[in-house]
């Protein structure tokens, strides 16, 4: 046993990882708990790729896609668990990253030198949301169906190249079998490719720069400070909580497992209370709020001009310690927070308070 | 790993059996747990991956196969069919007799045919010979004869089955 550790560690260097990881340490301090949210994310996306590669293995895309999901759901072996899965985790990790988002928001982890670890963040989730919404239509029933077709609206409307653009991603002037193929590359092939260096760069930056601490711990002095060792303790800690996110997702996967509604039928109105996941919620109740000619173009200026205030935060807030311009970043932190709460729940409300 | 050796190091100093009890008791809980979990992830996913050869196994169970229209077929001539999940070929001959094989040749799995003109069976992958009546090998490298299904005819087709 120690003679083949030798023989490795003479080859890939383990002992300098093994040195290097001791060195590692964590802050503790009473916002250490968010410490944990961005290996939430990381867990539940690794999930994603398993349960990905396992409905690979039946689905297929295109004419056949809703036949071979119901294949999936009905037939095979556990195939409805694997498929259950899937989505659970899709929706966790949205959720886990939100959490992670808000939680650097709050403890003002973007600042110098953690500018691109912001950056690389924001697009990591908005790769996810898309990951999301082209893995929505892939089964092809009736919800998939309309929720595509609704959020293939939005390129539409952008002037003059809108159409064209939706129309290439589409594969025609309405969803059919070519898009389902066409979201299935992107989910499966183009998506993964982008996001797997990005999320190679946001992981190194982490390691490079090491966890950030609040203004809160920053205006301590240096000897009441804190800290654990990365290996073993926060590292044992950290699998407790993937130990947790196993737990939560295997009940709900299990109890609650995803249905599969009809298949979709161009030639038939939506169901009634028709609505896009959650994380489009927002987004889909402001574009309702906003109608007439330029209500689209008003509503999506909103989201636009409030991403960029977003990203730019490093920005504007660049070396905040306790003082005043960090209390400023925390307002608008929990007014983005209302906001999104706000228009989801009345998303919701609309929804169903309308057509119930 | 590690903290087996170092409970190891602990007891041979002698500095008390209990705590070094704890600890193996607390590695080997841990590792139980993770095997239940390994296992529990795993019995899903390998009977996931294992649906369709469970299926396929069903199907060979299949012991007759209905042809309904195969009684048309003309003399001197064969009919390639599924058999469950195998390939197998019915060949109806000059004499107005009926025979049916597992097409799979016994040399190394090729589909063999019928050749009506030199009434035999024929593999073209390595030259294999089987008499189209019996289906025993009579030349070339198969070392075994065809697999031998029953045959019975009637007005509304034919019915093939296992022994
Ligand atoms: S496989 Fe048929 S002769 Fe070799």
């Amino acid at each position: 046993m120690a003679s083949l550790y030798g023989w490795l560690d003479e080859r890939l260097g383990l002992e300098e990882l093994l040195e290097f990881a001791r060195h590692k340490t964590v802050p503790v301090h009473k916002h250490t708990f968010w410490y944990y949210w961005g290996g939430i994310s990381l867990f539940f996306f690794i999930v994603q790729l398993f349960t990905g590669v396992l409905l690979l293995v039946y689905y297929r895309p295109g004419p056949e896609a809703y036949d071979s999901v119901r294949q999936i759901t009905y037939d095979i072996n556990f195939g409805w668990l694997i498929r259950s899965t899937h989505s659970w985790a899709a929706n966790l990790m949205l959720v886990a990253i939100f959490v992670h988002m808000f939680s650097v928001f709050f403890m003002k982890a973007y600042r110098k030198p953690r500018e691109f670890g912001w950056w690389s963040g924001l697009v990591l989730l908005l790769m996810t949301m898309l990951f999301g919404f082209s893995g929505y239509l892939l089964p092809m029933d009736e919800l998939a169906y309309f929720a595509t077709k609704i959020g293939l609206e939005m390129p539409e409307k952008i002037p003059w190249i809108g159409p064209k653009i939706a129309s290439l991603l589409r594969g025609g002037l309405e969803v059919n079998e070519f898009t389902v193929q066409r979201f299935f590359a992107l989910h499966v092939v183009i998506l993964p490719l982008a996001f797997l260096p990005l999320l190679g760069f946001h992981l190194w930056l982490v390691q490079k720069h090491g966890n950030a601490v609040p203004p809160s711990e920053e205006a301590k002095p240096v000897e009441q400070r804190r800290t654990m060792p990365f290996f073993p303790n926060f590292l044992a800690k950290d699998l407790a909580m993937w130990l947790i996110a196993l737990n939560v997702l295997a009940v709900l996967a299990a109890l609650f497992p995803w249905q599969l509604g009809e298949q979709a039928d161009p030639t038939k109105a939506p169901p009634p209370g028709i609505h896009p996941e959650w994380y489009f919620m927002s987004m889909f109740y402001v574009l309702e709020l906003f109608q007439g000619t330029w209500g689209l173009a008003v509503s999506m200026g909103i989201f636009t001009l409030g991403l960029v205030l977003w990203t730019l935060i490093p920005f504007y807030d660049p070396d905040s310690r306790n003082g005043k311009r960090a209390r400023q970043a925390t307002w608008f932190g929990l007014v983005v927070v209302l906001i999104l709460t706000a228009t989801t729940i009345l998303g919701y409300w609309g929804v169903y308070g309308k057509g119930h | 790993m590690s903290s087996t050796t170092k409970a190891s190091n602990v007891s041979a100093e002698g500095t008390g059996g209990e705590a070094v009890d704890r600890r193996v008791f607390v590695g080997a809980a841990m590792g139980a747990v993770g095997v239940c979990y390994l296992a529990a992830i795993g019995y899903p996913v390998y009977r996931y991956l294992a649906s369709p050869v469970e299926r396929a196994e069903a199907q060979a169970a299949v012991t007759e196969v209905t042809l309904p229209e195969a009684h048309k077929l003309p003399r001197k001539s064969a009919l390639m069919f599924k058999f469950g999940p195998f390939t197998a070929l019915l060949i109806h001959h000059e004499d107005g007799t009926w025979s049916a094989f597992n097409a799979k040749c016994t040399h190394l799995g090729c589909t063999v045919k019928y050749e009506p003109h030199n009434n035999r069976i024929f593999c073209e992958c390595h030259g294999g010979i089987y008499d189209a009546r019996s289906g025993a090998n009579t030349g070339g490298p198969p070392p075994r004869p065809l697999q031998v299904y029953q045959v019975k005819v009637s007005e509304t087709g034919v019915v093939v089955s296992k022994s």
